[in-house]
């Protein structure tokens, strides 16, 4: 190899790895203002995260609904999508999976997937109304989702507190357990459920491959890219549009069943915990590319549970690891504006 | 106030817009500004109204040298432009909009602006209600409002680009009323058009620009003729083509009436043949997209129907009469037809409907690859194709196009191409037809439109005559007919 492609490879480097290190400044000088030590800071996040085997089933517990979402979202955006709604579509998912847990009692080997099934059809459906708002009604799907997540939550809100509130009390701490038999799986004495990580493996690396090998993947780019050109090419393009929408939201969707009978065996008002908006940041900071997403989505999992330990041993908010987060994203698009200056 | 323009150049990339010239407008009187599309008309009256700065020349306003640019310091010198698509305020209501820019002290003086208003309106016979919205004001209507509001700014000079295109004709006569009385006034007015009717009306002096220079001037009283002579050029000949023999009819449109943003077309009829190729002459924005558009099913119109080969196709979609055997080339290749981002070799991918479920990378390379060296695209399989060039993508647009077609509408299918690439587009058009695909295209060159076409539509202001046989038909007539008169 020439000189010169070592030195564009380090450059290239330098400037992939440049938006870490300020984003690491900017959360360090923010715990240099308020008087904590930072190595000690981040010390306790990696050793939250990853410090025995039982902490990093932990995070794998919170990698599991951002591989899903991530996933589903690599399609919305690959059709020029923001489907801010995935929150919405994760908390329908985990509202029909509790239905139908409540409903039904089965044999083991059917009652799991049909439970995952009910979770990805409403989460489908839930998002479909956001693609429809967006197609027919010319409601930004910004917007339109936004909306839908609130009402979807509002709808958790009146279960939890109505029909489904347990006997004699209502509270925010959520419905009754669900029977054992609705319970993922887990090994051993970890809380992680092994089948739920291979679902949402299997989901991303099935839209990695759709997206890459196949005419509908294509068709998909077309749309997100230039959705007149591609309707000149004679792409369905609602029909796309529509099917971005219902797969994001069956991702998101058994997400939301995935949080209810792995995690908290119960629906509760904060089932979603975010991830649906966090894995927005996640497939940012990848820049839209499939190949990425599990390192992200682990590192942004490790923060996640990593910054829970600071609080218990440091009087410090576990906040901080949000701040990292979002701060890491900006850093990364801000990088990306001044590469796209750059090159012109 | 007298207007001089003196050897005024202006060019964009290769493109002479302005090619020195020289015009003076003389106060008291009405100055039309007459050419085609692309003449030099629009950037010369951008410039004086101060849009854009001149590469070279001078502008004297009453003898002395004036810098014009931006449009506040234009219309602080008293020149003022109704632009063909008002730049109002839609979501305002007509008082605050002709408020805008009017007294700039801090505190507005509502009661002020609207006494001047009716005061104006009332001179001139205007319809202004200064409450109403100006979103739900007609073209004629935000007229009025936008030259009262560039009186009521002190403007001594008017120019007024196509204002006769898309208003009522009671609208029509009340402004040219005003526009007589503000000349008597001692105003300067410049009318840019095209219409040769509305010219022979209104002007009391008539410059023609062609291909960005001074191509004539004439006073009244205006001869039809030589004016169309100074804005198309010596007479061409008109070629005689081979007879085609004539299949059934393919596209059969009964009635059509269409409505776009400022036109609305009613009444059109016409019955296209297998074999046959109809040209759409006109001035651009003329309706010959729209009416394009209505053909390829990518909107429906507003009244009538459509057939194709004997099938009713009336507000079916794009994609059944796509499925018809019926393509349509939009003008703007990378934001209607290609894709920016993707390579050649996915464009082809997507154009071939036949293929399985999987994309076979090495298939669509080869077949990316032939099609690249068929219809002679200057770029590779993986080339991106806003990295071709505009007649590149031109040819990319043509090898996308299925294999056999029935119909095949183009909107200026050789826009932008040299001589040599026009000649080679249209022996591939030339070989459909003889397989009996029906072409119906648009175009702003004449010679085009005469030396392709076996009938002639020609578009003026939302009128559309009958299908004029080109053998049959003069350069003259045509010119006549582009200006608005009719046979």
């Amino acid at each position: 190899m020439k000189w010169d492609t070592y030195k564009t490879r380090a450059i290239e480097l330098a400037l992939n790895l440049a938006p870490l290190a300020l984003a690491l400044v900017f959360t360090t000088a923010l715990l240099i203002a308020t008087g904590a030590p930072p190595f000690e800071a981040y010390t306790r996040i990696v050793e939250g995260a990853f410090g025995s085997v039982s902490k990093f089933s932990d995070v794998l517990i919170a990698v599991v609904p951002l591989l899903l979402c991530a996933a589903g979202l690599l399609i919305t955006f690959t059709a020029g999508q923001w489907n801010i709604g995935i929150e919405g579509q994760i908390i329908a998912g985990a509202i029909a999976t509790t239905w139908f847990a409540r409903a039904f009692d089965l044999p083991p080997l059917i009652y799991l997937p049909l439970l995952f099934f009910a979770g990805a059809l409403a989460g489908a459906l839930w998002a479909t109304l956001a693609g429809m708002l967006k197609v027919y009604g010319k409601v930004h799907e910004i917007f339109g989702g936004l909306g839908l997540n609130f009402i979807a939550s509002g709808i958790v809100l009146y279960l939890i507190f109505g029909p489904w509130k347990q006997p004699g009390i209502a509270s925010m701490s959520g419905t009754e357990f669900f029977r054992k038999s609705a319970w993922l799986p887990t090994l051993g004495e970890f809380e992680i459920s092994p089948l739920a990580l291979a679902v949402a493996l299997l989901a991303l690396a099935l839209v990695y491959f759709s997206l890459r090998s196949t005419r509908w993947g294509l068709e998909l780019k077309a749309v997100g890219k230039n959705l007149r050109a591609a309707y000149w090419l004679g792409i369905p393009t609602n029909r796309r549009l529509l099917g971005a929408f219902a797969l994001c939201g069956a991702c998101a969707g058994i997400a939301g069943a995935t949080q209810a009978l792995g995690v908290y065996h119960r629906l509760l008002p904060a089932i979603s915990s975010g991830y649906g908006y966090l894995a927005i940041l996640v497939v940012l900071l990848t820049g839209f590319r499939a190949v990425w997403i599990l390192p992200v989505a682990i590192f942004f999992a490790a923060v996640v549970k990593g910054s829970l330990q600071l609080p218990l041993a440091m009087q410090l908010d576990s906040s901080l690891g949000g701040v990292l987060q979002g701060a890491l994203v900006l850093a990364v698009l801000l990088f990306q504006g001044v590469r796209a200056r750059w090159s012109k | 106030m007298n207007v001089e323009l003196l050897h005024i150049h202006k060019q964009f990339g290769a493109v002479r817009a302005n090619d020195d010239v020289s015009i003076t407008f003389a106060p008291g009187a009405i100055h039309g500004l007459l050419g085609e599309n692309g003449a030099g008309k629009s950037t010369l009256m951008k410039i004086l109204s101060g849009f854009q700065p001149p590469d070279a020349g001078e502008i004297l306003l009453d003898g002395t040298a004036a810098i014009t640019t931006p449009p506040a310091q234009a219309i602080a010198r008293g020149v003022g432009m109704l632009h063909q698509d008002p730049l109002d305020f839609p979501p305002l209501r007509v008082a605050e909009n002709f408020q805008l820019g009017l007294h700039p002290q801090f505190l507005l003086t509502p009661a002020r602006a609207r006494r001047e208003l009716r005061e104006i309106a009332a001179r001139f016979d205007f319809d202004l209600d200064p409450d109403a919205p100006v979103a739900r004001l007609s073209v004629g209507e935000r007229q009025q409002l936008e030259i009262a509001r560039l009186l009521a700014r002190g403007a001594r000079v008017l120019i007024l680009d196509e204002p006769t295109t898309g208003i009522s004709a009671s609208q029509k006569t009340k402004l040219f009323a005003a526009l007589t009385r503000l000349a008597q006034d001692g105003m300067t007015i410049i009318f840019v058009s095209h219409k040769l009717a509305d010219v022979q009306t209104l002007c009391d002096r008539v410059t023609v620009l062609r291909r960005g220079q001074v191509a004539g001037e004439m006073q009244k009283p205006l001869n039809d003729q030589q004016l169309v002579q100074m804005m198309f050029g010596k007479a061409l000949t008109a070629l005689r083509k081979p007879v085609m023999t004539l299949g059934e009819n393919i596209l059969e449109l009964e009635n059509i009436a269409i409505d776009d943003q400022r036109l609305s077309l009613s009444g059109v009829s016409l019955a296209v043949r297998a074999g046959e190729v109809i040209g759409l002459a006109g001035l651009e924005g003329s309706g010959q997209r729209p009416f394009l558009r209505v053909a390829a099913g990518l909107d429906a119109p507003r009244a009538g129907s459509v057939r194709l080969a004997g099938k009713a196709m009336t507000r079916q979609s794009y994609l059944e009469f796509r499925a018809q055997g019926v393509a349509y080339l939009p003008a703007a290749r990378l934001e209607e037809g290609l894709v920016a981002g993707l390579s050649l070799a996915e464009h082809f991918i997507l154009a071939d409907k036949a293929r399985g479920v999987f994309i076979d990378a090495n298939a669509a390379h080869a077949d990316a690859a032939r099609g690249i060296a068929v219809f002679q695209i200057r770029g590779a399989p993986a080339t991106r194709v806003e990295n071709l060039s505009g007649g590149n993508q031109q040819r990319a647009l043509l090898a996308l196009l299925p294999r056999s077609l029935k119909l095949l509408l183009m909107e200026h299918p050789t826009r932008g191409l040299d001589v040599e690439s026009t000649a080679w587009v249209w022996e591939r058009l030339l070989e459909r037809r003889a397989h009996g695909t029906a072409i119906v295209f648009a175009s702003s060159d004449l010679d085009e439109i005469l030396e392709r076409s076996d009938r002639i539509l020609v578009f003026s202001g939302g009128n559309v005559t009958r299908a004029l046989t080109t053998s049959e038909t003069s350069v003259a007539q045509l010119g006549e007919l582009i200006g608005g008169r009719s046979l």
